[in-house]
């Protein structure tokens, strides 16, 4: 990865799952889409807590979330599946029909 | 009142054994049904006062709404009707007749989660089993690209990992659990191996495991960045090919990487290279409700999965032009039907963008960001709770869904028929 640049995988997680029932517009799934997870490594490196809000910018957009400290690889940042997150998701498909969703470039920036 | 065996159309697990309990017009209890399953159960089992219909945000007749969705359909150059997880196949029947009626596209959510599964399968074939096959049979599990724990909670308990079967009479004790993927998730801690890969690599390690399977030598140098090394690959190629019933289970982290469906189409073929050694399966771990069902019945339809067009009378298939990203960020879709998704939460801004600027007409059991900005919605029964219906279970099996609870609204299929009938009035063959 480029310097100062970070892989974004989006995926399912429990709650935005329950979400999808119990309703979009309620905490459970407003936090699981709005926060993304950060590795510990990387939380110390952008001097971040758990809570801070962060500007995350890919090629394709940009978007501004809570974060918190996650167990994963340095360099790596998680979030589940959402609108908020598919402003960072192009629409190139390579003649497949699907987007690249996981294995984004971003750039992190602490607000 | 209690319901004994009915059938979760949550996620693609498809549980059967499900015990609800309905009390005073709702469901109160979901007894064997996992935190997906349950939320489902107890959120789309509750009484509702939304209109049947909506146009332009406001409540309005059944009868209205039909025509207004067909008029608007009709009148498109060309409509999209897309969608169709969440509900049954005898209603996706009916909207592959009414895209077939407009010549328009008819895509699924198949393209934007399995669809270079579907891919794969199309070249290679898919050397597959049913999940049953996998609870008796398999002695060596492997997830890639899968994170079974938060996406299907009862897949590892119902079907592949701890439940004890014909020739798997110790259950968890029999099986060999390896769970491939970049991050270390929930699944990672049920698994006897977690193998961490980098993001972007796994169509370079599965063709690496197919060499090693065949015998072939592997220079480590062209594994570096991978993120294993050369002696991990050559263990689990050594426990592929010594087991006795080895099942891959592939997820959207093979789907939705750099290489899509390449990276399955990889999966397929090191999975069939198996099959000369050992008995060999993968089942790609289908999500949303009935995906597979649509799947299904568009191959029955019209011979193909999912990204179908019907522009010139025929079905024609071509992922990357009919499929849903692709047709509505380059803005050619001039009217969408959404059924039984949420498109404007769940695709790439560029697509939400040209939804912004099209009629969209949605049936949907409750209110979405879809629904919220459609021209006419339509408030239909939920499949599996106040409708009954047919679903395909991950691995095509298919199942009956019960209705558990009386609703003032119609099913999907019965809305999508109307439609179809105002839309043969307005456009006769």
């Amino acid at each position: 990865m480029a310097d100062g640049k970070l892989v974004l995988i989006t995926g399912r997680s429990t709650k935005q799952g329950t979400g999808i029932s119990t309703g979009k517009e309620f905490p459970d799934y407003q936090e699981a889409t709005t926060v993304m997870s950060v590795s510990q490594a990387d939380m110390i490196r952008y001097g971040l807590h758990d809570g801070d809000t962060i500007k995350l910018k890919s090629h394709f957009g940009e978007t501004t979330v809570k974060c918190h400290s996650e167990d994963l690889p340095e360099g790596m940042v998680f979030m589940a599946f959402g609108s908020v997150v598919n402003k960072l998701v192009g629409n190139e498909t390579y003649a497949s029909g699907m987007p690249d969703t996981k294995g984004i470039e971003v750039e992190l920036e602490k607000i | 009142m209690q319901v004994d065996n009915v059938v979760c159309a949550f996620c693609g697990c498809v549980c059967d054994d499900i015990s609800v309990t309905v009390q005073d017009g709702r469901i109160t209890q979901a007894k064997n049904a996992c935190v997906l399953g349950k939320a489902w159960f107890l959120s789309h089992g509750q009484p509702s006062d939304r209109s049947v219909a909506l146009m332009d945000g406001k409540p309005a007749s059944l009868d209205e709404a039909v025509d207004a969705a067909a008029r608007s359909l009709t009148q498109a150059r060309y409509p999209l009707v897309y969608g169709l997880s969440s509900t049954s196949c005898e209603a996706q029947r009916q909207a592959v007749a009414l895209a077939e009626l407009l010549g328009g596209c008819i895509d699924c959510c198949t393209s934007v989660c399995h669809g270079p599964s579907g891919m794969a399968l199309q070249g290679i074939g898919e050397p597959t089993c049913t999940l049953g096959e996998v609870k008796n049979r398999a002695d060596l599990i492997i997830y890639w690209g899968s994170n079974p724990g938060e996406s299907h909670p009862r897949h590892m308990a119902r079907y592949a990992v701890t439940p004890k079967g014909m020739f798997i009479p110790r259950g968890r004790k029999d099986r060999f659990v390896v769970l491939v993927d970049v991050r270390p998730t929930v699944s990672a801690r049920a698994a006897d191996l977690f193998l961490q890969v980098k993001p972007g690599k796994d169509f370079e390690l599965l063709w690496a495991l197919r060499a090693l399977v065949k015998g072939q030598a592997i220079d480590e140098a062209g594994l570096a960045d991978t993120g294993l090394t050369l002696a991990q690959l050559t263990d689990l190629a050594e426990r592929m090919k010594k087991c006795r019933f080895g099942v891959l289970f592939l997820g959207q982290g093979l789907t939705q990487s750099r290489g899509k469906h390449l990276n399955t189409s990889a999966a397929f073929l090191l999975v069939r290279d198996l099959n000369s050694v050992t008995k060999f399966a993968l089942v790609p771990m289908r999500g949303h409700g009935n995906v597979t069902g649509v799947d299904n019945v568009m191959g029955w339809q019209t011979g193909f999965p999912f990204g179908v067009n019907f522009s010139r009378g025929y079905p024609r298939f071509n992922p990357g032009e009919y499929t849903v990203v692709d047709v509505l960020s380059r803005g050619e879709a001039d009217a969408v039907l959404v059924i039984a998704s949420d498109p404007v939460a769940s695709l790439p801004r560029w697509a939400v963008k040209r939804l912004s600027e099209i009629p969209i007409i949605a049936l949907d059991t409750h209110e979405s960001e879809t629904t919220r900005v459609a021209q006419v919605a339509f408030t239909t029964a939920t499949a599996g709770i106040s409708a009954e219906g047919t679903v395909y279970r991950m691995d095509n099996v298919p199942l009956h869904l019960k209705s558990v609870l009386p609703s003032p609204y119609p099913s999907d299929e019965q809305v999508l028929g109307r439609i179809l009938t105002r839309v043969k009035e307005l456009k006769p063959c």
